[in-house]
């Protein structure tokens, strides 16, 4: 009993153990903090990792892919069935985006990106992993307070085609016309043919009208359209030739005699990764950074990849339907979607006979992803029906292994370092009870002098350091988790004090700082934090107790 | 009291090596009171208190020494005294000739180089470290020149300190009320029950001692061991205490064992031992 009430008024009674409560406090708070934020994190760009890559992943080690995707599938089916919730065969390939420069000069200039073509059916890859939620013509458009100022543009409950929305084809309308305009000022091709025209001419020097680049980013659903923004697009087709003595028809699965109507879009259409057809710009009115764009849907861009066998260029032109944007740069800039059967016409990998196209990937989606070790060993003991050599089997995890684990790494280092700070804390909890108990020597001789035994004096001080571990650590739970709520608060604080923005929405394409409070970390810090306290009065509280009575009453 | 008066320093025993073992038996306190629990079975042994053919507390060929730097310097030599149930004597002597020391060996706070310490003839200052513990708390009360309150704890709290190291947390707690009762009725009857709630620094020196002694007499001693009770003090608040050790002693029997260096103080107890150079030079009856 005597221990419980003295080490209660030690911890009452001396200023000097509120400097250790403060170093535990400061200690767990930081921890707590640090790792909720970098946890929120993990998990943010794990969701968007995994948002993309479907749970399992059967991949051909090929590029021209594998025969009779059908088949692949009930074969999937079969082996693991019943953890299986959807399969859709993609065809993955790279490849490169072109698209013109919307400038309205004479000299037509070219973007070209590196991408990631995905030949799907949208539908069924929305069913292996969200798709629909990164369209930006599928959600609603918000303010910066997120709230709703204008409805999506496809009713939210429309399936995932490749149709233009209503806005898109006015704005492709108009386009066109745009073009047929700039057709007319400097001569030349007609858009009515495109993949067989000759190079647009460059003859005369007639000023259009004068572009003006940032007018790109009023958003087309105002319909206050700046075309004279966008020239020349529509006749970028023109600089593609077809290849060799190749029938265009097989090439690219439209009939180039028969004329086309020009309004009428390609029919390949793409959904484009945002940053791929966008730029960030600095809007110094408002001081924030919105993405401009230099394509909107309704345009016509081109996509070059190559055939199966030996590498020879297949080339398309595809009409741009949609904005795809993540949040993660990676995809963003990366990825270029488009229906599968075009693709497959355009790489040959369509057997014309039947149909039936070749597929490099299928995406698995499991019922829960727990299961995803044991569907990839299953998958992968079937040897007769994925043979190793053929297919690559994975989780998205796998896939991503090397930036996972690097994340963990890092986590698991800065946990180390962090704690470190309550280490330190701990040896200032042993001076400043070595202290104490220097201090106490006389009241350790009473103690004993009236019967208390070694280990009780022991205790006192045992429990003195629990307490100031079990008091910091508290103090330092709720504080952690206060400033864990209140964190995008602070940040604006932070940022109105210093003038600077200390957490960039645009660089982590967050509006908000992601955090994730887990209760076991909070429960181990905060145990952790008490055990440090505890092995830190060890000593101390030995010391104590080995105090000669009679020497410790005539200390002085 | 049977035994009470002038007594031959060294008793007629054998030197202690020479003894045979006292079979050591598992024996009750006899620390009862109407309040008090009179079962206080404790692991290891204490010797019985009933016994009245030896006397109270006895120490034999006391000799103990402390070493300074690398000099060995005597404190006591050979000191044999024995005290009665009841009695009432007080050690004196000049400073540096032993005495307290020799009340801290005798209170099992220190232990003899050479010699034993008895109690009711059981010797006591071999008994393994917690027993030792156990008998400070519930035979032995202590008084200090320097009162050696805590200065953490209010009057009422330091006066019970000893029946918190006596029981666990959860039996205190339980018991917590009837402890207060009989640590009140202490407090009431040094004369400071208006002073429950006030620390050791609000309290004046006569007060300090007073407390001291309620916080000897809560566990029931059987001995009472003051070391200069009266030291720091001025004659009056002095002569107060002293009345209060006597009352005491008279009124409880209880054994009490002052060390002084002050003759007046000395001739309050009913019998004088007087230590020179850590050896006993007179034993004489008090006036």
């Amino acid at each position: 009993m005597y221990k419980l009430l003295l080490s209660s008024r030690y911890l009452r009674t001396r200023f000097i153990a509120l400097a250790s409560i403060i170093s535990v406090m400061l200690g767990v708070a930081t921890l707590i903090v640090v790792n909720s934020v970098m946890t929120g994190f993990r998990y943010e760009m794990r969701d968007r990792l995994h948002s993309l890559i479907s749970d399992v992943v059967i991949e051909s080690r090929s590029t021209d892919g594998a025969s009779n995707p059908e088949l692949l599938e009930q074969y999937v089916w079969e082996v693991a069935g019943e953890y299986v919730e959807a399969v859709a065969p993609t065809v993955e390939i790279y490849g490169m985006l072109t698209f013109e420069l919307g400038v309205g000069s004479r000299n037509k200039e070219y973007a070209h990106c590196p991408v990631t073509i995905i030949g799907i059916d949208p539908e069924q890859q929305d069913a292996v992993s969200p798709l629909r939620v990164h369209l930006v013509g599928r959600q609603p458009e918000t303010d910066d307070e997120g709230n709703v100022i204008a409805p999506p543009l496809f009713p939210a409950d429309s399936p995932l085609n490749w149709e233009l929305s209503d806005d898109a084809k006015q704005y492709r309308a108009d386009w066109l016309y745009i073009q047929s305009l700039r057709e007319m000022a400097y001569g030349g091709s007609q858009p009515e043919q495109p993949f067989y025209e000759a190079p647009a001419s460059e003859a005369d020097s007639v000023a259009y009208a004068e572009p003006d680049p940032f007018g790109q980013s009023e958003s087309i659903r105002t319909a206050e359209l700046t075309p004279d923004a966008r020239t020349g697009g529509a006749t970028a087709p023109s600089t593609f030739d077809p290849t060799g003595g190749e029938p265009a028809s097989e090439l690219f699965g439209n009939d180039p005699i028969k004329a086309r109507d020009p309004d009428e879009p390609f029919p390949a259409r793409v959904y484009v990764g945002q940053n791929l057809i966008a730029y960030p710009f600095k809007n110094e009115e408002t001081g924030k950074t919105e993405m401009r764009p230099l394509v909107l849907p309704g345009e016509d861009v081109h996509i070059s990849t190559i055939k199966t066998g030996l590498p020879e260029p297949a080339r398309f032109t595809a009409t741009v339907v949609d904005v795809f944007r993540s949040g993660m740069s990676e995809f963003d800039s990366n990825f270029v979607f488009c229906p599968i059967d075009e693709l497959q016409k355009v790489r040959g990998m369509m057997d014309p006979s039947s149909g039936q196209g070749d597929v490099t990937m299928l995406k698995i989606k499991l019922k829960d992803y727990d299961d995803a070790a044991i569907v990839v060993e299953r998958l992968q003991a079937a040897t007769d029906k994925f043979a190793p050599h053929k297919f690559n089997i994975y989780t998205w995890e796998q896939k991503r292994a090397p930036l996972l684990q690097a994340v963990e790494i890092e986590a698991a280092i800065l946990n180390v370092l962090l704690f470190l700070i309550i280490a330190v804390a701990g040896f200032g909890i042993l001076a400043i009870f070595y202290m104490i108990v220097v201090e106490k020597t006389r009241d350790i001789g009473i103690l004993k002098a009236l019967g208390a035994t070694s280990q009780g004096v022991m205790s006192i001080f045992l429990t003195y350091g629990l307490s100031l571990g079990v008091v910091g650590s508290g103090v330092g739970v709720v504080l952690g988790l206060l400033f864990v709520h209140y964190i995008n608060e602070i940040e604006g604080a932070i940022s109105w004090l210093t003038g600077r923005k200390v957490f960039d929405d645009t660089i982590y394409y967050f509006k908000d700082i992601p955090t994730e409070v887990s209760p076991w970390m909070v429960i181990w810090v905060a145990l952790g934090a008490m055990a440090i306290a505890v092995l830190a009065s060890v000593l101390p509280a030995r010391r104590a107790a080995r105090l000669h009575p009679v020497r410790a009453l005539r200390y002085e | 009291m049977e035994g009470r008066g002038s007594r031959q320093a060294t008793d007629a025993l054998p030197h202690p090596a020479l003894q045979e073992p006292r079979p050591l038996r598992k024996v009750n306190l006899t620390t009862s009171g109407p309040d008090m629990p009179n079962q206080l079975t404790i692991r290891d042994t204490i010797p019985m208190s009933s016994n009245r053919t030896q006397p109270h507390l006895s120490a034999v060929a006391l000799t103990k020494s402390y070493i300074k730097g690398e000099i060995q310097v005597p404190v006591l030599r050979g000191v044999d005294v024995s005290v009665e149930r009841g009695e009432f004597i007080s050690i004196v002597g000049q400073s540096g000739c032993g005495k307290s020391t020799m009340m801290h060996v005798l209170g099992l706070l220190d232990s003899p180089d050479i010699g034993e310490v008895r109690l009711n003839g059981e010797r006591i200052d071999d008994l393994p470290l917690g027993t030792r513990d156990e008998l400070r708390n519930h035979v032995f009360g202590f008084v200090f020149q320097f009162y050696h309150l805590l200065p953490e704890l209010t009057l009422l709290e330091n006066v019970l300190t000893p029946l918190m190291i006596r029981h666990t947390a959860w039996e205190y707690f339980k018991r917590r009320g009837e402890f207060r009762e009989t640590a009140t009725e202490i407090i009431n009857r040094v004369g400071l029950s208006h002073r429950l709630k006030h620390r050791p620094s609000e309290l004046s020196g006569g007060e300090m001692q007073r407390a001291a002694i309620a916080r000897s007499l809560i566990s029931k001693p059987e001995v009472l061991l003051a070391d200069e009770p009266t030291g720091n003090l001025d004659a009056t608040t002095g002569a107060e205490i002293m009345g209060l050790l006597q009352r005491l002693n008279e009124d409880e029997q209880l054994t009490i064992i002052m060390v002084t260096h002050d003759g007046v103080i000395a001739d309050q107890a009913k019998r004088i031992v007087r230590l020179s150079e850590g050896r006993i030079q007179t034993l004489e009856e008090a006036a």
